[in-house]
């Protein structure tokens, strides 16, 4: 008969190197996993394979020349990267924007935030297994969301829209009704799109309790954004410290309680609802 | 609205707890001596009524002169931030205390200040390059670094 105490296999710790990952899957990085069987003991975190060195880049150009660089930063939010550069030079310089391009700024940001958050999530529910369908949902309102875009400035990715002291040209005619049909549109795909995942058992066995990111270790790790307000962080900059015009409109800052992946699923739902009022107070 | 507390505020309050640690106030931000730095930001992320328990970030500039490690702190509670200045003034091997003990969110930056601009953060458990790769030489934000 066999006994426990001869069942019992010696195990060491075994080190795996995942990655460096393709480009195409959220950036290249690389993890050593320490790995004792199937459970991780530590992950080093490994990246800087696409460190372009945009700062140093920076320091041999104009600083209008450096607005191109400040999209590629982060190809989903080219917009508000352009306007949080623009913003600090027009502080060095004590720049005033006109109002309309004040204006025009907050709406065009407010669109790329919810196309940021359309690929935030449909990467996340992609590799929860949803692959595809959902994805390709959030990336069609995406597309309309680069149309509108490219109304304003003829690009679709990296935009090179704002300028120091205000954006580069004014608003077409037919940008208006584009984004007026565009909202209510929208409005009922967020509707639509959470009713369909709200109840969906996969989502909610693969997400909910999972990567649980605590209150007190996201203030100590400096934590910023929807990831912070998934854990319950309740800070803004459009509200705490408002830039730009941000002061003149109404909006919530949603919050979760949990800090798992399923909050910050849930979190950036919310918060595109809160940019589309956002937009519609602007446009008038 | 994040009201920066004035570095005059900040200034009579560490001034009688800490003597001696504040070699300049400016009207945006503190210049700290580099030794007394942690038990300043211990202070200041502690004590009731300023707990600034935010790290937004750390950042260094190359002033030919000196190097000076910027660090900015928010208190979330309070709306409020505070920008502290340390200054080194020697190009080899430029030191100052590593905050790891005090906001793991110090981690990264101060690697990553390492990296490009070549601050030792002293009682840092993993100061190694963060975006070059090992063997690099230099840290390229220097201003007299040579490509």
């Amino acid at each position: 008969m066999t006994t426990t105490q001869e069942l019992t296999v010696k195990t060491e710790p075994f080190v795996l190197n995942m990655g460096p990952l393709h480009p195409s899957t959220h950036g290249v990085y690389r993890m050593r996993v320490t790995l004792d069987g199937e459970v991780v003991l530590d992950i080093e975190p490994i990246f800087g394979y696409l460190h372009r060195g945009i700062e140093k880049l920076m320091e041999e150009r104009t600083y209008t020349g450096c607005i191109p660089l400040t999209d590629r930063l982060d190809y989903v939010s080219a917009m508000n990267n352009n306007f949080g550069y623009c913003l600090a030079v027009e502080k060095l310089a004590s720049i005033k924007v006109p109002e309309r391009g004040e204006y025009i700024r907050v709406i065009t940001a407010e669109l790329q935030r919810i196309g940021n958050h359309c690929v935030a999530i449909g990467a996340m529910l992609n590799d929860a297994g949803a692959l595809g369908t959902p994805f390709f949902y959030l990336w069609r309102q995406r597309e309309k969301i680069y149309d509108l875009l490219e109304m304003l400035c003829g690009q679709r990715l990296m935009h090179n829209y704002m300028r120091i002291g205000g954006v580069s040209q004014d608003i077409p005619d037919e940008f208006l009704p584009a984004i007026a049909k565009f909202i209510p549109q929208l409005r009922s795909f967020i509707e639509e799109f959470e009713f369909f995942l709200k109840q969906n058992e996969i989502l909610i066995a693969r997400a909910k309790g999972v990567g649980i990111l605590p209150k007190e270790l996201a203030i100590n790790c400096g934590i910023s954004g929807p990831v912070a307000r998934a854990s319950g962080i309740k800070h803004d900059l459009r509200q705490d410290d408002p830039y730009s015009i941000y002061d003149r409109f109404e909006f919530d800052i949603p919050t979760c309680e949990n800090g798992d992946c399923y909050d910050r699923y849930r979190i950036r739902m919310e918060e595109m609802r809160q940019s589309l009022r956002i937009i519609e107070q602007a446009i008038k | 609205m994040t009201t920066a507390l004035s570095a005059k505020e900040i200034v009579s309050q560490l001034g009688t707890k800490f003597p001696g640690a504040i070699e300049e106030a400016g009207a945006e931000s503190v210049l700290v001596k580099s030794d007394a730095l942690p038990a300043v930001v211990e202070y200041l992320k502690t004590t009731e009524g300023l707990k600034f328990d935010y790290l937004n970030y750390i950042t260094a500039v190359d002033y030919y002169n000196y190097f000076e490690v910027v660090y900015m702190l928010t208190s979330l509670e309070f709306n409020r931030s505070v920008v502290l200045k340390v200054r080194c003034y020697t190009r080899d091997n430029p030191t100052v205390p590593s905050l790891t003990g005090i906001y793991q969110g110090a981690d990264w930056q101060e690697r990553e200040v390492y990296d490009l601009m070549g601050i030792t953060f002293e009682g840092h458990p993993n100061l190694k390059r963060i975006f070059l790769w090992e063997g690099f030489t230099g840290h390229p934000l220097r201003k007299d670094w040579n490509r």
